[in-house]
């Protein structure tokens, strides 16, 4: 039954598959393979992405003490599901709703920049490994592709501001752009201590060398235990996340780069922006959380994919009480956090990953690198906070 | 030629004729973004997993940044007045041929494109394990001079930033 369960998406692929091989002619096989494997990702995902989205607002209701959506059920009857209708309310809307592009607008790049948003966050999810043999795309430098794949989101925000002929759109794309540059930096060093000690970029392998119980997790040591908070810091502030949510700031900037999106095309970018976060998430599962396995081998009766989807689970529920608690940051704190603290950490916690690797197993060996890590974290957050930037803000004109 | 290179080739090509046609500059720059992916599907496709990815993370994620900011902070991306093509641009086509087929003359005829080719080299061999090995044994010296270089330049870089500062 376990071994059913747990291999059952493969299992039904390959049996589709079986069932193809008599109709298709042979080089068509692996397009069809291709397609198969990707159709469970273009379903799964979008539709956490719908959930998410009712989710995030009821709990968000949870938090400032009011009840959040709960009316819309199934329609023409009294059933109200908890309001888990309105995700399907809010997609029709977003479908017939009219499309307005600005007069002035550059309107093949102003059509192409939702498109260009989506497709990126999309192919992030090729190298997930999401259950035991369960990567659509088993790359010998997965994590790499994850990388480059998201650097690609930049240009399509800057399609999408500079498309717009709106000073709210431009300025909105300028901080998009500078926050996503400066958070990559720690973002990808943060992952450089993981690839050091399983001496592999593919997401399958670094996946495997963590099996066993979460005392085998990245996680559990000291330094993978920094690398992941920074991880989670900097991944945070690339999915343009509360308090790192300068770049569309609605009391700033309306919308920031996507000001001038209505309809349909506003839904994409909502849609590129949460399987970015859940995307990061799986990336941070991957790499410091075991991945599909589950935390005590005792547990791994459960199929390793639904292992998978609850730590993605605790993620995005992790984001919301993050957006829900946290005010945003100024634009030269963001820049500052970046530069003069996250990307100094994270190149400490490589050496001490490093360190970690040559010395013996046992209590000094803890201690040395924990040492490593909490003296830099609190000399530089120190400084950080002294520093002229950061504590109360000065006024040049309005004192 | 599997139909995948031609595809990746038609968008190469197109692009970059684009790139260099097009009177918009940002537009330009986009287009040039997009010769850059085509380029990595190449890379891709013969293979060379590593430089492909790298050349994604480099030049759409960096250096097609870089050249669109440079862009928007210098002037904006309208077109100038004036024509797309000088009126000796005809000549300038003729010239290119010419000197194009004067160098593959040149080429074809010289020792080197005599020699036997070296066999033909299996891009699946080259994983990132192997690409990271040789840097760091036979390579290791090209690599640490080019570190110091960009460390240099990055320093030179933040030194004029700050000059400018000072002044102020």
């Amino acid at each position: 039954m376990t071994e059913l369960l747990e291999q059952f998406p493969v299992t039904l692929k390959h049996a589709i598959l079986d069932v193809l091989s008599k109709f298709l002619p042979e080089w068509l096989l692996p397009i069809a393979s291709a397609i198969l494997s990707i159709t469970p990702i273009l379903i799964v995902f979008p539709t956490i992405f719908a959930l998410t989205t009712v989710v995030e607002r009821k709990v968000l209701g949870r938090i400032q003490n009011r009840p959040g959506p709960n009316r819309v059920g199934i329609p023409l009857t009294n059933i109200r599901l908890a309001g888990f209708g309105q995700f399907i309310a809010d997609g029709i809307k977003a479908l017939i709703k009219e499309d307005i592009v600005p007069r002035n607008a550059d309107k093949v790049v102003h059509f192409l920049a939702p498109i260009a948003v989506v497709i990126p966050a999309l192919l992030a999810y090729s190298v997930l490994p999401i259950g035991k043999n369960m990567t659509a795309l088993d790359l010998d430098a997965g994590v790499l592709f994850f990388f480059a794949v998201g650097s690609a989101t930049e240009l399509s925000v800057f399609m999408a501001g500079w498309s717009s002929r709106n000073k709210y759109a431009l300025l909105g794309a300028m901080r998009a752009i500078a926050q996503m540059v400066s958070y990559e930096l720690p973002l990808v060093l943060s992952t450089v201590g993981v690839i050091m000690m399983t001496g592999t970029l593919s997401t399958t392998q670094i996946v495997e060398a963590q099996a066993g119980g979460f005392w085998h997790w990245h996680a559990a040591t000291p330094w993978g235990f920094a690398a992941f908070f920074l991880f989670l810091v900097a991944a945070t502030a690339e999915a343009n996340r509360t308090p790192f949510d300068l770049p569309e700031a609605e009391s700033e900037i309306i919308a920031g780069y996507f000001t001038e999106y209505s309809g349909f095309k506003f839904a994409l970018f909502f849609l590129g922006e949460y399987l970015g976060l859940f995307a990061m998430s799986g990336l941070g599962i991957t790499l410091f959380l075991g991945g599909w396995h589950a935390p005590l081998p005792a547990l791994e009766v459960v199929p390793s994919w639904i292992w998978f989807f609850l730590k993605l689970g605790v993620f995005i529920m992790f984001f919301i009480w993050l957006r829900g608690t946290l005010p945003r940051l100024r634009m030269d704190q963001l820049m500052n956090l970046a530069w003069k603290f996250m990307v100094p950490l994270t190149l400490i916690t490589i050496v001490a990953a490093g360190v970690w690797r040559f010395m013996d197993p046992g209590f000094t060996r803890c201690l040395t690198v924990t040492a490593m890590i909490v003296v830099p974290y609190l000399l530089l957050s120190n400084a950080l906070f002294t520093a002229r930037g950061v504590g109360k803000r000065t006024y040049r004109y309005a004192d | 030629m599997s139909a995948s290179f031609a595809i990746l080739a038609a968008l190469v090509v197109v692009s970059a004729i684009a790139a260099m046609t097009l009177r918009n500059l940002v537009h330009c720059a986009l287009c040039l973004a997009v010769t850059f992916i085509g380029l990595a599907g190449t890379y891709l496709q013969l293979g060379a997993q590593f430089v492909g990815l790298a050349q994604v993370l480099v030049y759409v994620g960096a250096v097609a940044i870089l050249i669109v900011f440079a862009i928007l902070l210098t002037r904006s991306g309208e077109p100038g007045p004036g024509r797309q093509f000088s009126a000796t641009a005809l000549m300038g086509v003729g010239i290119a041929l010419a000197v194009f087929a004067v160098l593959g003359k040149v080429i074809t005829s010289s020792a080197v494109a005599k020699r036997p080719a070296p066999p033909m080299f299996d891009g699946s061999k080259a994983t990132v394990a192997k690409f990271g090995e040789r840097l760091m044994t036979d390579y290791i010296l090209p690599l640490e001079v080019l570190a110091l270089l960009l460390t240099a330049a990055m320093i030179g870089a933040v030194i004029i930033a700050l000059r400018e500062k000072e002044t102020k």
